[in-house]
């Protein structure tokens, strides 16, 4: 089975509000014509293509099929399409090579999460008899999460704005001195609404040797799911992040970007992956930064990849999330070769 | 056409009352929030489940064993929500909570009308208050409230309710799910609705392929590059393909039947959807010679749909070779 | 490095029908599930991962159902996709699916696919419309039936052969104890006789709107050595997708379905797939795509798919049966069909087909299209392994 590696990333502005429409093909063009830019391959060259949307971002449905045209699919291709965060079409690509169909992949993702109200569209991912129907939007189910480890004493306010104001100019006790806007989270402990795009190119190792000097060789990427019910597991944790790690290896890693909508969950996954004080934490700003949904998590891969290809890592973890309180975590392990 | 215009945009509402049919478990949970009840279910492990689950998230075996629980329990932790969106359980601030009732051992999630953040906490006991019209569904807990607290008013009306036999139990619940979303045209789409906004139609020719599109896409579907080039278009084609829609269907806007044909404007690579009438459908054909009957002026705007139908002119079928390449 | 061998160890489906009132969408797929994992004798503990496929969210109205499913599902604390590929998606699924055996990286992995769409409408849901739209869309029919028209003109195909696909399909769903409808003295007369909805396709000829879901488990070569029968093994997969319009798109025979198809037939070692493959199931959501699909498959030379039709070599007993389960037209949740035509080519070589098994299938189509005949995904298995 041959090794997978990254051999090229390319993510859109990440925007408030992109003029866009919400097929996440003006978004899509630009990038493409970057990736293919930097790694010297056309869309000849691509054997797979996968991506990863939602209709719901979009209140379209098939809204994935509009993004197809950004391809220019024709002699036509071999694709597929995943309704999560690209980082899991990344995942059906990788499957793709190692079985050996075919040398090179293609992966997306888009979404434009300011045509609707983000947090209010995800409570449809909630249970549809007994939860959905009350609307609880996602940042108040993250506030009851954050709740829970402050009161176990896990983590403290200070703590959370710590993370906020890491790589940033912005003082932890100004940020704590700010009202909450859903107690006890604060506007900082919240990932912006983002729209946005992502894009990266998986070959096989021999394959990105001809492309990157550094490719950021795949060692290890699994992915689980925790239960759905809210207040039957503990919130402080993420089990699937937990069980996902344990079938990594982890030792060595020096950089880890984590896919973290709320500051608090950053400090869940340190934990879950068993992150020293060493390793750098979310360089490119994390989902903190910028959250553009269904390409956040592609991005995080895509992040570590780039500092890997830039000599400023040897070993890194790139995590995302799907769902609600980290109920389905992916992890990736990349390293320099 | 100034090469800044805004691209257009327009109001998007999605929305359905979902009817969700609740086999067994759920059945039997609602029906006895329907008499003020709450039940729970046994799971592998001996932990009861409120609300019940079909299947134990240990095992996956179907779970059967039901447990009454009480109406009163412990809050287990809590967020305060400042600014209450639709459709949620109150439209004044309130707490959302996770609530864990006497008897069960996982906490649902649900509202609690404490007035204050100042007045709920971890561990505070608390006690359902029941919607003032209970009709099996979840909302028949319109929310809690600390336990010593006076009833307050429930805000939110009863979801719809889908019919069922007399006497039999609930066996549906009506979640209505409606989403509004901005949508937005892309700029070429744009520049093509302006123009039919004045009687234009306006092609875009892909600078790759050379092929004129109407209406535009973002990019060429072959090349992916946008198709920056105008061409203006007649109003006349042909018709390459159609069918005669017969039958009614929710949602439709038009009185069947009706043709709904493919429309190959002259100058134009491809064909879109519009409508034929002005003759029998019988009387149309593949390679028929159409012309656009706009709508009075004063009644277009930013759509196709300023072109009412496309009637036949009356000149000889095109040739099925000029156009078999297009089907 | 060629792929690992990967064989369907068992199938399972639900009785389909226009409302499952009866369920809830988690006992829907257990239904389809717990058949798969007893047809397979399987239990929990043996599957390592679940791929779960569904058409567009809206129709149920839950966004990312895997989340909420995922312990109906049984898949807590394990690996759970979700793959969504418009009306193909229940065989891309099982290719997804497939690939984590065929990567080597897991042993067994279950997969299901699944519509509830009585919740909603399946024709609201296809024929919604985003502002500036000009309303002319009359649901899945009425954007197929122009091509349809279009399909008759080019090959001179005779008006009556959507309706003997029409009875064949309806007749061989009266053979199918899940099937939605089930007509047994259905005729070409009773079709032709029909309403006509968007023509030239009439009510019958038309696919239902079917609430239900289709399972299976596929396990690496030890586990389909171990299936008590023969288990189904998987000798070629492919999938292609082309955009949905474009100018001078052949919308009656697309370009992305013959390669597919030339792929599929390439990796099975399948040079004349009309005298080697025993039955197909082909995706038929509306009568004249059976021949349209027979000359895009490649089973009969492009203008002549009708006359395979008309000769009733597509029925039981002819030389390719084709949707002896009843297909499409019989049962039609729309993000399952994909997957029950993978499952019911798989029935035909593990000998489990009941009512409807083709006398000494051994190799056997599933094919699956979705979008604007846009996505195309198919696999040829067979009772012996490959090669």
């Amino acid at each position: 089975m041959p090794d997978v590696a990254i051999a090229g990333f390319a993510q859109a502005p990440n925007v408030r509000e992109t003029p866009g429409t919400t097929n996440g093909v003006e978004m899509l063009v630009p990038i493409f014509a970057e990736v293919f830019e930097q790694t010297g391959l056309s869309k000849q060259d691509i054997g797979f293509w996968c991506s990863g949307s939602s209709d719901y971002l979009a209140g379209r449905a098939f809204s994935f099929i509009a993004a197809v045209d950004a391809i220019g699919a024709f002699p036509p291709i071999h694709e597929s399409h995943v309704e999560m965060d690209a980082a899991w079409a990344l995942y059906e690509a990788w499957l793709k090579i190692k079985m050996g169909e075919v040398e090179t992949a293609l992966v997306y993702g888009f979404g434009k999460s300011s045509a609707g109200e983000l947090r209010r569209v995800l409570a449809l991912q909630l249970d549809p008899y007994v939860v959905t129907p009350l609307w609880p939007d996602s940042v108040s189910i993250a506030g009851i999460q954050a709740r829970m480890g402050l009161e176990a004493g896990l983590w403290s306010e200070k703590d959370l704005a710590e993370v906020a104001a890491r790589g940033t100019e912005k003082d932890v006790s100004e940020l704590l001195d700010t009202p909450y806007f859903a107690d006890p989270l604060r506007r900082h402990d919240i990932a912006p609404i983002t729209d946005g795009a992502a894009v990266v190119i998986l070959s096989t190792v021999e394959r990105a040797r001809d492309i990157v000097e550094h490719p950021a060789v795949l060692t290890g990427i699994e992915h689980r799911v925790d239960s759905p019910v809210l207040g039957a597991r503990d919130l402080t944790r993420s089990p699937s992040t937990e069980i996902a790690a344990k079938a990594l290896d982890l030792d060595g890693v020096d950089l880890a970007e984590l896919h973290a909508p709320f500051t608090h969950q950053e400090l869940i996954l340190r934990s879950a992956l068993g992150l020293g004080e060493h390793v750098k934490i979310n360089p490119s700003g994390g989902a903190l930064a910028a959250n553009p949904m269904f390409s956040a998590g592609l991005a995080r891969i895509g992040e570590a990849a780039a500092r890997i290809h830039r000599g400023e890592s040897r070993k890194a973890v790139a995590h995302a999330t799907s769902g609600p309180a980290l109920q389905q975590n992916l992890v990736a392990v990349l390293e320099a070769r | 056409m100034g090469v800044t215009e805004t691209p257009l945009a327009a109001p998007l509402n999605v929305g359905f009352d979902y009817t969700r049919s609740t086999g067994p478990v759920l059945g039997r949970f609602v029906n006895a929030l329907r008499e003020h009840r709450i039940e729970g279910i046994r799971g592998s492990d001996g932990r009861v489940h409120v609300p019940p689950v079909e299947y134990d998230p240990v095992t996956a075996e179907q779970l059967t064993e039901f447990v009454p629980v009480a109406t009163e329990g412990t809050v287990v932790s809590w967020s305060w929500c400042a600014a209450p969106l639709d459709g949620q359980p109150l439209s004044r601030p309130f707490a959302w909570a996770l609530v864990r009732l006497d008897g069960a051992d996982t906490a649902m999630l649900h509202a609690v009308d404490s007035g204050s953040p100042q007045n709920i906490h971890s561990g505070q006991r608390v006690r359902v208050r029941w919607a003032e019209d209970a009709v099996g569904h979840i909302r028949d807990i319109a929310y809690f409230l600390p336990v010593d607290a006076e009833d307050t008013t429930p805000t939110e009306p009863a979801p719809p309710v889908a019919d069922r036999e007399e006497g039999a139990p609930v066996s549906v619940v009506i979640t209505p799910v409606h989403l509004r979303y901005q949508h937005s045209a892309s700029p070429e789409e744009s520049r093509y609705l302006r123009g039919l906004a004045e009687g234009k139609l306006i092609g875009q020719r892909c600078p790759a392929c050379r092929k004129v599109y109407i209406p535009p896409r973002g990019a060429c579907p072959t090349d992916g590059v946008p198709t920056t080039d105008e061409v203006e278009l007649a109003d006349t084609g042909i018709v390459t393909t159609f069918c005669i829609v017969n039958v009614p269907f929710l949602g439709q806007r038009l009185k069947p039947p009706y043709v709904a044909a493919y429309i190959l404007l002259d100058g134009a690579d491809i064909a879109f959807l519009h409508l034929v009438l002005g003759c029998d459908a019988k009387d149309v054909k593949m390679g028929m010679r159409v012309r656009a009957a706009w709508k009075p002026r004063d009644e277009w705007w930013t759509s196709l749909e300023n072109i009412s139908h496309f009637e036949p002119t009356g000149e000889p079928d095109a040739a099925y070779e000029t156009f078999a390449h297009h089907l | 490095m060629t792929k690992q061998l990967t064989a369907v160890l068992g199938t399972g489906q639900t009785h389909h029908r226009a409302k499952r009132t009866d369920v809830s969408m988690p006992g829907l797929l257990r239904e389809a599930i717990d058949r798969a994992m007893a047809d397979a004798q399987v239990d929990w503990a043996d599957i390592d991962a679940v791929v779960l496929g569904k058409a567009p969210d809206l129709f149920e109205g839950v966004m990312m159902p895997e989340l909420f499913l995922a312990d109906a599902l049984g898949a807590n604390g394990k690996p759970l996709l979700r793959v969504h590929t418009a009306g193909s998606v229940g065989g891309s699924t099982a290719l997804v699916a497939a690939s984590l055996v065929q990567s080597g990286v897991h042993r067994r992995v279950l997969t299901v696919a699944y519509e509830k769409q009585s919740e909603s409408n399946a024709m609201w849901g296809l024929s919604i419309l985003p502002p500036f739209q000009m309303p002319v869309g009359a649901g899945a029919g009425g954007y197929f039936a122009p091509h349809v028209r279009s399909y008759i003109r080019r090959s001179g195909a005779p008006e009556h052969i959507g309706a003997i696909v029409a009875a064949k399909d309806r007749r061989n769903g009266a053979l199918n104890p899940y099937a939605h409808l089930r007509q047994a003295d259905i005729t070409v007369e009773s079709v032709q006789a029909s309403q006509m909805l968007w023509d030239p396709i009439r009510y019958d000829e038309t696919c239902p709107s079917s609430d239900g879901a289709c399972a299976m488990v596929l396990g690496d070569e030890a586990a389909g050595d171990a299936v008590e029968g023969g288990a189904a093994w998987i000798h070629a997969t492919a999938m292609r997708t082309e955009p949905t319009t474009f100018a001078g798109r052949d919308q009656v025979n697309p370009q992305a379905g013959r390669d597919a198809a030339a792929a599929l037939w390439a990796e099975a070692g399948i040079k004349d797939p009309l005298s080697e493959v025993d039955v197909a199931e082909i995706y038929v959501p509306f009568s004249w795509f059976e021949p349209m699909w027979l000359e895009n498959l490649g089973f009969a030379a492009e203008g002549e798919g009708w006359k395979v039709t008309e000769a009733g070599e597509t029925a039981i007993g002819g030389q390719l049966p084709v949707n002896p389960s009843g297909g499409v037209l019989s049962s039609n949740p729309i993000g399952a069909s994909g997957m029950l035509r993978f499952s019911e080519a798989a029935k035909q070589v593990m000998g489990r087909a009941g009512d409807y098994q083709v006398d000494g299938a051994r190799v056997a189509l599933g094919h699956a299209y979705g979008g604007g005949s846009q996505y195309f995904s198919m696999w040829v298995v067979g009772a012996a392994k490959p090669r």
